[in-house]
């Protein structure tokens, strides 16, 4: 099959990664797949306010999904929240929060804003990928980092990273899924679409092969930042 | 006020806090195109980054200008760019920003709002221009309109289809928005006995007073906005348009 950008079914879009992209930030960082751009900045550990909402044994991860209004593909996006913003906020949220050891900021938030400049299909994987290269560069205790890729079905052929025309245009199953690579373990979980448990299950493993690839694009991209020359 | 005595004897020695000279901006960089938006630009001032995008629509014109097309200037400070900023509607800054770039563009007929009619009280094109910082250290204001103006001249429109809806499914036509004047906006800050341009967080905090100055390449004003308690002379004005004039021909050479 071909597809609509001319990858092979088993074929990510180029992906590009970036440490350190917004001095003021704590921690930040860019990563792209394919014309998806998103931007991660942490800020804090810092006092959380409103104070109700403060954790005296561990620090509190927040995380904001925004798209900015003219990274969509047709009309401009209304800037405010929105449900869908609300929803992705918090699956990026329960993606990365396993990964982090916060005992050592009670009281504080740790506030994760992402912002995606342009989009393609895959923003909210794209955002966590971002986002988990941010809380790293940021200093925050972590298990590992976490990788993230949208795999898909389309004309009943498994498809890997699907862009925004697979997805909204020609319909496929989306399934985005974050890897924790060092523990092997799926953070977060998606589907739309229709598909067989068995069909699922390789899918999956496949996106964990490919979810590694991602997880070398991060290293990389820390590494490049902290490296001493 | 141990801070404003310090910055205004490090002006009088004709140094700022970054090593510039008073009327020196940091190094600005333009680059256009840089979302898959009819027109964008990111502009860089030192630390500080916007992006700022073009989105067009097919609208009904306002009933009192049938003929003409619309303009909007929208400004978000996203959490993202600066710990100071919050999430919520726009905020004072926030409208400030977008209202100046908004009259600087509007007043010297940048867009040529005649030209932006499709069927005369049915269709017209509406141009909305967002500004978002990615990282605020200073100036937003004058890479904004750098940016919008970059934006703008790389703007393309998209096809419209017969029932008049945009298809947003096919490329951009190759048609480009007609600019007319190109106004750029340079903010003169005074503090103390001193003119500054392009500054950085503390000096925007430190001003006594600052005006936003929107010129033409003909070295026209087409907007004008002053801000802060501190009054100002006739003399002292016709200084501060001076070296906004001077800068925002500087400032067109980069933009190209």
């Amino acid at each position: 099959m071909k597809r609509t950008d001319g990858r092979t079914p088993d074929q990510m879009r180029p992906i590009k990664a970036e440490v350190g992209v917004i001095p003021n930030a704590d921690g930040s960082a860019m990563f792209s797949a394919g014309k998806t751009i998103a931007y991660a900045a942490v800020y804090g550990p810092r006092e959380m306010y409103p104070r109700f909402m403060q954790n005296p044994k561990q620090g509190v991860l927040r995380c904001t999904y925004n798209m900015m209004p003219f990274s969509g593909h047709g009309d401009r996006v209304r800037p405010g929240g929105s449900r869908r913003s609300k929803e992705i906020s918090a699956v990026t949220e329960n993606a990365l929060r396993p990964v982090l050891d916060l005992s050592d900021y009670p009281n504080a938030a740790v506030d994760v804003f992402i912002e995606l400049t342009q989009t393609d299909g895959g923003t909210r994987c794209a955002g966590i990928t971002a986002a988990a290269m941010a809380l790293a560069d940021a200093g925050l205790k972590m298990k590992d980092l976490v990788s993230a890729m949208s795999m898909g079905m389309l004309e009943g052929e498994m498809v890997v990273d699907i862009n925004g025309t697979e997805d909204c245009v020609l319909g496929a199953t989306d399934v985005p899924i974050a890897l924790i690579p060092n523990m092997d373990k799926i953070s977060l979980l998606q589907l739309d679409g229709e598909i067989s448990r068995e069909t699922l299950k390789k899918l999956l493993d496949t996106g964990k092969k490919k979810c590694l690839e991602i997880y070398k694009a991060q290293q990389n991209a820390l590494k490049e930042k902290y490296k001493v020359d | 006020m141990a801070e404003k005595e310090h910055i205004l004897k490090s002006l009088k020695a004709g140094v700022r806090y970054d090593g510039r000279k008073l009327l020196d901006y940091r190094e600005v960089s333009v680059e256009p195109n840089v979302t898959n938006a009819e027109g964008s630009a990111r502009v860089k001032i030192g630390d500080t980054e916007v992006l700022v995008g073009v989105k067009l629509a097919v609208e009904e014109p306002y009933p009192d200008t049938p003929e003409e097309g619309k303009l909007m200037v929208n400004t978000e400070l996203r959490p993202i760019a600066s710990p100071d900023f919050e999430s919520g509607p726009p905020g004072e800054q926030a409208i400030d920003i977008a209202r100046v770039v908004d009259r600087g563009l509007r007043e010297s007929k940048a867009l040529a709002p005649e030209k932006l009619c499709i069927k005369a009280g049915e269709k017209v094109w509406s141009v909305m221009i967002d500004v978002v910082p990615l990282n605020d250290a200073g100036n937003i204001l004058d890479a904004a309109s750098i940016g919008a103006l970059a934006a703008l001249k790389n703007t393309r429109f998209p096809v419209v289809k017969e029932d008049g809806n945009i298809d947003w499914e096919a490329e951009l036509t190759d048609k480009k928005l007609e600019l007319g004047k190109e106004p750029i906006e340079v903010t003169v800050l005074k503090i103390g006995e001193f003119y500054i341009v392009d500054p950085i967080l503390k000096e925007e905090e430190l001003a006594d007073t600052s005006i936003t100055i929107a010129v033409s390449k003909e070295g026209l004003v087409y907007a004008m906005q002053k801000r802060g308690d501190s009054p100002l002379s006739v003399d002292e004005i016709d200084k501060m348009v001076e070296i906004a004039v001077k800068k925002s021909g500087e400032l067109r050479k980069i933009i190209g």
